[in-house]
């Protein structure tokens, strides 16, 4: 293992992200500050509580997975697709790196980032609404394997892209949506059992359900479900990043 | 003196179609500095990228300090450093982080003290903490430079490393390049710049559409291709060639106040002493004689054209 070049990596992909941090951590601190006032304050003082829980509470693991999730995405991608745009990728395909070191030092860079992202909204909520989590050590898990794994699903998509606009597409037309109907704002036993069947077909359901019970014990679909998808999720990530690296598709001529 | 690098027989089709290298042969000396001339789309950039790792190859076989470059990448790749043609390099970077970042991306442990050494001997020092879009173009070639040296590689390769750059900092970096070979680096160059494979070669190749016509000491090379110009200044200019300087091969130049004679270095005779003689005969006088060496250049344009 080239332990040097994968901390190299990461610790320039690190620096590159406290370049720019205040960017980084100003926008999703204010766009969870927007959800709260509007749907936990406005909408939320008409609803009662959801299973249990008060709707301001109920939303939390939503909105922090909505973030780190289009974090994950855009973090990797950039990453990756930057070096591809400019040219400096010359350098890692020359170097005496292997797939395991270039891609654990970008997807772990941008992982830690989307973490770090994701703790802060947790803070951010906590000035919001009162919150009780009963399984912490679950819920950081949860919270970092997430990161990982759509960390890994950035990177493919940022080898992938071939324009900037490639790499905005997927966060904003795939992810955004399946969150936004995953249960981010509501249980799925809200819904009709028509659209409570489709929603089971939603990946990101298991994960906001997984990471909710980790806060209130409550989930849409058994907590172990939840594990098996994003560990299957990981799983397939890892395999098509290693498939790209060995037939060099979108990276070499 | 050990091989440093072996082509062999190296073959690349990009997914065009395109046959970019055919069956490429070569082999370079530990610490020599061979310079690579061909015109554009010859096939130099791809013959290194395919090296470097940057391009797969398409057939044959490359070992760099005895490792093959794809079974064995990882000692083969330590030994090289890669100055690209295209300046590519990130704009907001500090040029001494980008330097080392390439320094441990090599897997080598960090040394301020090499990266100092390397950023002064580039005149990159006074901008270390300089963002690399605040460069000049020719700081930023250098830049690329200090990165490939950063991680003290035995075998340098720099493609076209002074397009575009101005005749002083040209100068420059040949001194850069002796600077390296003294410390028993080896360099492939490729140029365009026939004065540039002159200057600081040791070996000179010739390559044209992907194949390589060939690689000589660059003395040799002159030597075999080379032809020799003798002009002749006439006392007072003539019309016509008098019978007796017949076929010789002579040309009348500047209105007849000058003659021009073109011989064969290499042959055992040059025909000098009796062209000199017949001269003399013919009543002509003479003014001066000068004589010209074929540049490289014009040996590369034959060349080519010879394999066109
Ligand atoms: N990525 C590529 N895809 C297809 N053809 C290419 C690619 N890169 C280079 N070529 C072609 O291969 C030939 C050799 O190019 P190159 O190695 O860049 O030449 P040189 O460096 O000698 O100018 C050219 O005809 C060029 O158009
Ligand atoms: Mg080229």
């Amino acid at each position: 293992m080239n332990w040097q070049a994968m901390k190299s990596i990461y610790v320039f992909e690190m620096v590159r992200t406290f370049r720019t941090l205040w960017q980084s951590v100003v926008s999703p601190v204010i766009s969870t500050s927007l959800y709260f006032v509007v749907f936990g304050a406005a909408i939320g003082s008409r609803i009662d509580e959801v299973e249990g829980v008060t709707y301001g509470a109920f939303i939390v693991p939503g909105l922090i997975m909505l973030t780190v999730l289009v974090q994950s995405i855009s973090n990797a991608s950039f990453g990756i697709y930057f070096p591809k745009f400019i040219g400096t990728i010359y350098e890692l395909l020359s170097a005496p790196v292997n797939i395991l070191e270039i891609v654990a030092g970008y997807v772990g860079a941008a992982a830690t980032k989307s973490f770090a992202i994701g703790l802060i909204i947790l803070g951010t909520a906590y000035l919001f609404v009162p919150l009780d989590i009963q399984h912490p050590f679950l819920m950081l898990g949860f919270l970092m394997l997430t990161c990982l794994s759509f960390s890994l699903l950035g990177f493919i998509i940022g080898i992938w892209a071939g324009s900037f606009e490639q790499l905005q597409i997927i966060p904003l037309l795939v992810i955004t949506p399946l969150v936004f109907l995953g249960g981010s704002f509501y249980s799925v036993s809200m819904l009709p059992p028509f659209w409570q069947t489709v929603t089971m077909f939603n990946p990101v359901l298991y994960l906001i359900s997984g990471f909710r019970w980790a806060f209130f014990g409550t989930a849409d679909v058994p907590v172990a479900l939840s594990l098996l998808a994003i560990a299957a999720f990981t799983v397939i990530c890892i395999g098509v990043i290693w498939l790209i690296f060995r037939t060099g598709w979108r990276i070499k001529n | 003196m050990s091989v440093m690098l072996s082509v062999r027989d190296l073959s690349k089709t990009y997914g065009s179609g395109h046959e970019a290298l055919k069956s490429v042969s070569l082999d370079i000396e530990e610490g020599e500095i061979i310079a690579l001339l061909g015109p554009n789309g010859a096939g130099k950039t791809t013959l290194i990228s395919t090296i470097c790792g940057i391009t797969t190859p398409s057939g044959g076989s490359v070992t760099v300090g005895g490792h093959d470059i794809i079974t064995d990448y990882r000692p083969a790749r330590r030994l090289i450093g890669l100055v690209p043609q295209e300046v590519s390099l990130e704009p907001f970077e500090k040029v001494i982080n980008t330097v080392s970042f390439s320094r441990g991306l090599f897997g080598k442990p960090r040394d301020d003290a090499h990266i100092e050494r390397t950023l002064r001997q580039l005149s990159l020092w006074d901008k270390r903490n300089a963002q690399i879009k605040e460069l000049s173009g020719g700081m930023k070639r250098r830049v690329l430079i200090a990165k490939a040296l950063s991680h003290e590689p035995r075998i340098l390769f720099l493609d076209e490393p002074t397009a575009g750059v101005d005749v002083e900092l040209r100068k420059g970096m040949w001194e850069t390049v002796s600077g390296l070979k003294a410390d028993g680096v080896t360099i492939i160059l490729t140029t365009h710049y026939i004065e540039e494979a002159e200057a600081i070669a040791d070996r000179v190749g010739i390559i044209s559409k992907g194949q390589i016509l060939l690689v000589e000491e660059k003395s040799a090379l002159m030597k075999r291709m080379g032809k020799k110009t003798m002009r002749i200044d006439l006392q007072s200019p003539i019309s016509a060639l008098p019978e007796a300087l017949g076929d010789r091969g002579l040309e009348i130049e500047d209105d007849g106040h000058s003659l021009l004679y073109t011989y064969d270095t290499a042959a055992t005779r040059t025909g000098i002493t009796t062209l000199l003689q017949a001269l003399s005969d013919a009543g002509i006088t003479l003014r001066d004689i000068h004589t010209n060496q074929n540049s490289l250049e014009d040996i590369f344009v034959e060349l080519v054209k010879d394999g066109a």
